[in-house]
């Protein structure tokens, strides 16, 4: 286990259950400073539950959840917020506000969390909108805007706070080849030019290739690898080896 | 019976909830104003048909009665005490509940399925002062002023009844409708509806807010905001008559 100080984003012996059903059975793994890592795994292996964990919208039955040095799972309000400010999340849907234009989208935590000036929010906004291509659609509502833009701008408030680590959930989810390639250079930049750690959760194996240092797979809740894409094509579980290969 | 106390006891949480962030900063003013404009300038039409059919329909009945006894003088009077002191509050607050009601917890609910919630919480803003306490206040403001506005068209409704069947000059019928008509039986009746907008801002949200069920809980979260407010805000008027009573005997007709 790396150490909680170093890396990341450390998850230790972690366990999550809803009714009857075991989501997460003792999941650990660690991802250093400015890695990449994209979770696999079949649909309801608990892939979207371990981001949601991370940035503690839910609590974990037992285990402990380090980010930045975090404990996440022990925090509430305040603090929680606090070291939410360090984490950016794109959630599948996008999540936009949609009774806000791009624009208030991404200035909502400027204002809330900075003491920046309105002409440096400005200043951001446009600077952030311009990154993911969007620029001259501030001033639209997200009803207005295509499945890609909608992901893009999504992207654009995850980072418009410039967060250490950032959690992606399905980012080519609905999205033809193109647009999700589209993305996937998008987080590629971000990592490669503001080195931020990365946990994606993904079914484009194509895209994590691209994107991801590292693979963990998950089946039934159980983490049942961890380790470079090439290093798991030929791994002894032929789950593993279905999930991981290229299609 | 379990179920029917663990909902107050969770009602009753909610509510605590929303009285503590009331204080807390930010105090999300232009929030509240936003929701202020919403509640109140688009509630206005509803509330001065509804107000004007009702004062037309009030002033028809009261006259074939008050005929009989020779006592049309009195139908004005009748007319504002009974706006002011019951028709008016209930009747705007009914309203309400039924179109913000409504509204707030289909909002809240779509707002919970569509992750914007979630969304909102992970840019550190707490979704909770952000959402119910903005608009638990605007209904607490809104309700008041909707309140006059009934009352005023509720007395426009009268008099255009009352002109077209006796020709009584507006002077003449606003002169009687406010004659022995005091303060107490107007201020205490029109702030109790604060009590009903706090009722309806209030559940209204919680069932928006605690929706855990998908798409087809919008609907649910509407159509329980609607019945819940609409029976809490009547039960809630029995008892606030009575507490008006007592500290305004004066008021009592």
């Amino acid at each position: 286990m790396t150490d909680s100080k170093s890396a990341a984003v450390v998850l230790n012996k972690v366990f999550k259950r809803f009714g009857s059903k075991q989501v997460l059975d003792d999941v650990s793994f660690s991802v250093p400073r400015g890695e990449a890592v994209c979770v696999l795994g079949r649909s309801g292996t608990g892939k979207s539950v371990t981001l949601r964990l991370m940035i503690g919208l839910i609590k974990p039955d037992a285990g402990d959840i380090f980010i930045s040095g975090n404990n996440i799972s022990h925090l509430e309000g305040r603090e929680l917020s606090r070291a939410r400010c360090k984490m950016g999340f794109l959630f599948q849907s996008a999540a936009l506000f949609d009774s806000f234009t791009l624009h208030d989208n991404l200035a909502l935590p400027l204002r809330r969390l900075t003491d920046k000036s309105n002409s440096e929010i400005e200043e951001v906004v446009d600077r952030a909108l311009g990154q993911v291509g969007l620029a001259g659609d501030k001033h639209k509502l997200p009803g207005a805007l295509s499945g890609g833009m909608r992901k893009r701008a999504g992207l654009a408030r995850a980072l418009v706070l410039e967060p250490e680590v950032l959690l992606v959930d399905e980012p080519s989810s609905g999205l033809d080849r193109i647009t999700a390639s589209e993305i996937d250079d998008l987080l590629l930049e971000q990592k490669t030019l503001h080195q931020t750690t990365m946990v994606i959760v993904t079914h484009d194996v194509h895209g994590a290739r691209r994107v991801g240092d590292r693979f963990a797979v998950l089946d039934k809740g159980k983490l049942i690898a961890l380790g470079k894409p090439e290093e798991l094509e030929n791994h002894e579980s032929e789950t593993v080896r279905n999930l991981v290969g290229e299609k | 019976m379990k179920g029917f106390l663990q909902f107050i006891g969770n009602v009753t949480l909610f509510t605590i909830r929303v009285i503590a962030d009331m204080w807390r900063r930010p105090l999300e003013l232009s929030e509240i104003w936003s929701q202020v404009n919403e509640m109140g300038v688009r509630s206005l039409a509803l509330v001065s048909a509804s107000g004007l059919a009702l004062g037309v329909v009030m002033t028809l009945h009261t006259r074939s009665t008050l005929v009989e006894f020779g006592a049309t003088a009195l139908i004005p009077r009748v007319q504002s005490l009974s706006f002011f002191v019951e028709i008016g509050p209930l009747v705007a607050a009914l309203l309400v509940a039924g179109r913000v009601g409504a509204g707030i917890g289909a909002v809240i609910a779509n707002l919970r399925v569509t992750e914007q919630i979630d969304a909102i919480e992970v840019l550190s803003v707490d979704s909770f002062k952000f959402l119910v306490v903005p608009r638990v206040i605007a209904c607490v403001i809104v309700l008041p002023l909707l309140t006059v506005f009934m009352d005023a068209c509720g007395l426009l409704g009268g008099f255009l009844s009352e002109f077209a069947v006796s020709h009584l000059p507006l002077q003449l019928f606003l002169e009687r409708a406010f004659r022995g008509v005091e303060w107490s039986n107007f201020v205490p009746p029109t702030l109790k509806t604060c009590v009903f907008g706090f009722i309806i801002g209030t559940v209204s949200s919680y069932y928006g807010y605690t929706m855990n069920e998908g798409t087809h809980g919008v609907g649910k979260a509407a159509t329980n905001s609607v019945v819940t407010c609409s029976l809490l805000v009547i039960l809630a008027d029995v008892i606030l008559v009575k507490i008006i009573f007592l500290l305004f005997p004066g008021s009592a007709i």
